[in-house]
This record gives structure tokens, sequence and C-alpha cells, in this order.
């Protein structure tokens, strides 16, 4: 069993979240039922947690900042959870089923590496 | 995580309450202040209860956040503007904090009926009316409220616009028992009726959308039930014939989503429970002097409810109620079911006489259940050629698939039938009889 880092992406320019009620409780559900899944099936080692946004990126030794986590991306990370499968290959199949899909996300599938 | 769900409609029901009870404690004339505020609030519980799960009062939760998220925009606007009077007011605990969020249904309530009141400003039109119920106590975005009337965004976001502007005009909510609550009590009254009529009637294609209208209007008129001033004959009266009325939903779209007509509705799905609501609620209308549309409108429904089946329908008292409601409401759509019923009652030539004397029968023009009617009593007379020839000119008028397959339906059974011989017409309950209410 390996685990697997799971950053879900949204690009940057993309609407994040519907202006209706109904449409924003949909997307809810299909997170919840989401984590659901991946706990039942034993997926699931760390929620983690959803990002705001703002920020800062800082670099070039702290003489360099930014404000807001895309400074230089094109997507924006809006929130990770650690899985645990077989492989690469299972960790692909459940990523592919994650709600960021649905509403123009990615989900990038990172092996956190063996100690 | 908590594995209490709230129901479907959990958030469009709560974004209604924040604006409401925001609105009330803030002012009306930051309206769009608390509108984002609630709109940013919602999304934020979509994305920390997607990870933490739901919180244990998933209201007093949104009730707490959306407060806190209204308070940081008036002091961002602070700078400009001074608001410290509603920042006050705000931090004085007149929004429900999570201790006492439970204990005050009552007060959501009254806000939410505050709204209600206020939407129906008389210097609103009536059809903006019910937009603006839609769009601020319903929860409806404005593409969804747009899509329920069949306009385009634009236009919709443009009536919203301006109702609302009509509406931060006044200082504050409406203040129930005002002076002239009983006026705006009948507009209140007309504005939740149209609400219903678009989701039972209305041309919008999606059933989904139209069973989202009706049962928010269900929703909105049992908060004036249970609110004492507002709670009148007229108003009960009301509520049983939105009952009576969704009784029949389960039986009234078949499985393709066309529509069935009274005739062939299997009467054994219509909601049993519904129907004794709507007689209940009926029954506690009649304790008034004053008869009124909606009085009128649930007999009709209640008779329809008691009848064992169409034949057996006491159509001769159906028409004594169509005549006293074109007494207080003339129209020419209620003219057109006071002739379906007498052709029931008194046979299908008086029928079609009745339906070519209406008055302003012009304006039925666009509505295909006009020509429909001619052309079912036709096919009853034997004429099948002059019914197919109506049956077509409602086709051209549909207004949705469910219609369109309803009459394609019909049409396709004037052409079985041979003139004279009848064999269509034998059946009592045969389908193409007659089109009374759905």
């Amino acid at each position: 069993m390996s685990d697997f880092l799971l950053l879900y992406r949204l690009p940057a320019d993309s609407p994040d979240m519907p202006d209706s009620p109904q449409r924003m409780q949909e997307r809810l559900e299909r997170w919840r039922a989401w984590f659901g899944e991946l706990e039942a099936k034993g997926h699931l080692r760390a929620l983690g947690h959803p990002l705001e946004m703002g920020g800062a990126v800082v670099k070039d030794g702290g003489g360099t900042v930014h404000d807001g986590p895309y400074a230089e991306s094109k997507d924006i990370l809006i929130g990770y959870s650690v899985v645990q499968t077989r492989d690469l290959a299972e960790a692909r199949a459940v990523a592919s089923r994650c709600p960021v899909l649905t509403y123009g996300g990615m989900v990038e599938v990172r092996p956190i590496r063996q100690m | 995580m908590n594995a209490t769900a709230p129901d479907e409609h959990f958030f469009r029901r709560e974004s209604g309450r924040l604006v409401a009870t925001l609105t009330r404690v803030l002012g009306v004339q930051h309206l769009a202040l608390v509108e984002d505020a609630v709109q940013e609030t919602l999304a934020s519980a979509v994305e920390v209860w997607a990870f933490r799960g739901l919180p244990d009062n998933p209201s007093a939760w949104l009730m707490t956040a959306a407060r806190n998220r209204a308070i940081s925009s008036l002091r961002r606007e602070r700078t400009a503007r001074r608001f410290a009077p509603e920042i006050g007011r705000l931090e004085d605990g007149e929004v429900p904090g999570p201790e006492s969020y439970g204990r005050l249904p009552a007060a959501l309530a009254d806000d939410e009926l505050r709204m209600m009141f206020s939407c129906s400003h008389p210097d609103i039109a009536e059809d903006a009316q019910v937009a603006l119920v839609l769009s601020l106590l319903c929860g409806f975005s404005a593409q969804e409220v747009a899509g329920a009337f069949l306009v385009s965004r634009a236009a919709m976001e443009k009536r919203l616009t301006r109702a609302k502007k009509v509406l931060s005009g006044s200082a504050r909510l409406f203040e129930l028992g005002a002076g002239d609550f009983d006026a705006r009590l009948a507009a209140v009254l007309r504005a939740l009726y149209l609400l219903f009529s678009e989701g039972y009637h209305g041309a919008c294609p999606d059933a989904v959308v139209r069973l989202d209208l009706c049962r928010e209007a269900m929703r909105l008129v049992a908060l004036l039930v249970d609110h004492t001033p507002a709670a009148t004959p007229a108003t009960h009266a009301l509520a049983a014939l939105m009952c009576l009325h969704a009784a029949r939903l389960p039986a009234r779209v078949d499985e393709a989503g066309a529509l069935t007509d009274l005739a062939r509705q299997d009467r054994s799905r219509w909601d049993a429970r519904l129907i004794a609501r709507g007689l209940e609620l009926l029954e506690a209308s009649a304790r008034g002097e004053v008869v009124s549309e909606y009085h009128l409108e649930a007999a009709i429904a209640a008779t329809h409810a008691l009848a064992p089946s169409a034949e057996q329908t006491p159509w001769q008292d159906i028409v004594g109620l169509y005549d006293a409601l074109l007494r207080i409401r003339p129209s020419p759509v209620v003219a057109l079911n006071r002739a379906v019923a007498l052709a029931e009652a008194e046979g299908p030539q008086r029928g079609l006489e009745a339906l070519r004397e209406i008055e302003g029968v012009e304006r039925l023009a666009e509505y295909p259940f006009y020509p429909a009617a001619l052309a079912t009593l036709e096919l009853r007379l034997g004429d099948t050629t002059a019914a197919a020839r109506h049956f077509r000119a409602a086709l051209r008028s549909a207004r949705n698939d469910g219609e369109r397959r309803f009459l394609e339906e019909r049409l396709r059974e004037c052409g079985g039938a041979t003139p004279g011989r009848g064999s269509r017409r034998q059946a009592p309950a045969s389908p193409a009889r007659r089109r009374g209410p759905c």
C-alpha cells in the first residue's frame, strides 16, 4: 500500500462557486459522497483541508513577496487530502471520481515519499 | 463526519431565512450587501462542510457566519460612510446566535413573513413580485428564476434589479400589522397564487423546476397559515387549494413526462394526506363572511378530490362554482374551464356553445387548451375532421414537451375514429373525451 497526496486544483479564471444555493448544495453533496466513499473503502488517510483564497508567496530569500497563492500559476490549489491505495493506478482511478472534475478542476496525484 | 444530512433544499431555504433576518436587522437599504454576505457564507459552508462534516446545528452556523460576514463588509465600507448603528445592531444579538437559535423559529418565520410582505410592494408589478419572492425568499438564482418564467437571464436580472430598487426605497421591512396590512396580505396571497400556478400550469419545460415552484408556494403559504394576523379565511382557502391541486401531482404526469388529464388520472395515486389536509384547511376557511376566489377554486378542487371518478363527479355543482368564480374574477381561462365542466353536465354541444361565447376569447389565442377543448368536444360529437384541425392548432401553441406529447396523443386518437360509428366515443372514460383541469 502507498500513500498519495491529492491536490485539488481549479483554473484561476474559472468561476469558483455557482450563484445558486441549490447548485452549491449539490456540490457539497458530491464532496460529502466522495469523502464518504474514500472512507468506506479504507482509502482515507487524512481528510486534509480546504484552502482559502489569498495568502502570500514568499521567495528569493524573502526578498520577493506576492499577494495570493497564484502569482505565477494558472491553477489555484483549493484543498488537499491524503489517500492510501495499492499503487498509482488505483490512486488515479480514485481521483477520477473527485467532484472537482465536475466543475472544471483537476486533481494532482503525488506519491508520498517512503521514509 | 456528521451523518444527519439536511434535506435537498436546505441551502435554498436557509438562503431565504438569512436574507430576511439580516435585512430586517440592517435595513432594506443594505439588501445588496446582505445578499452578497449570504452568498459568500453558503459558498464557504460548501468548502468547510465538505472537509469537516456538518456542524451540529447547520442553520445556526450559517446565521452566525453570515452575520460575521455582514459585519466585516460594513466595516470595510465604513471608511467611506458611517454604518456604526448597523454594526451595533448586528453585534447586539439582534441576530440569533447558536445558543438561542433553536428557540426562535417564530422570530425567524416573522422575518420571512415581513420580507414576503415587503416584496408585495404596490409599486412592484405582480410578475416582478413573484420573481422577487423566488429570488429573496426561495434562494433561486437569477438564472433559475429566468428559467422558471422562460425569459432570458439578462431580462430577469433587469426585472429583479428594478424591483429591488423599489424595495430598498423603504428603510425597513414591512411591519406586520401595519395600517395597510390587509391590502398587502391580498397582494401576498396573489403572488403566492401566481407562484403556485406557474409551477402547476406554467410553460417551463422542466418538471423539477415546476415542482419546486409549487413546493415553495406551499411552504410560504404555510407560514401565513401559522401566523395569526395573516391567517385569514382567504389564506386558509389558498392553502387548501394548493394542497388539493398538489395532491393530484403524482398522477398528473406519466412516466414519460406527458400530461395526463383529470379524467384518465389514476385516482389511487392522488396524495390522500394532502387531500385530507386540503379539506381541513377548506373547512377552516369557512369561518368568515367573505367568499374569495380562492374559496371557490378550492371548492372546485375539493369536489374533484372527493369524486370517485370523472363520471361520478357532480358536474352541475362545479359549473355553479365556476359561475360564482367568474363573477369575482372574470377571465377567459375561468370561462374555458366552466365550458368544459358544462359539457360534462349538459353535453358536448352545450360545451361547444359556451366555448364559442367566451368573452375575450381572443386572449386565449396563444393558450393551447382552448383549441384542445374545442377539439375534444368535436371529437365527442363525432366530427373527427374538426377535432383534428383544432388539435393541430393547439399543437402549434404547445409550450413544452409535456403539452406537446399530450396533444399529439389526442391527435392520433382522432385519426382512428370513423365519423358516425364512434367506436372511441362509447367508452365513458375514453381519454379523448374531455380536457378538464389536470
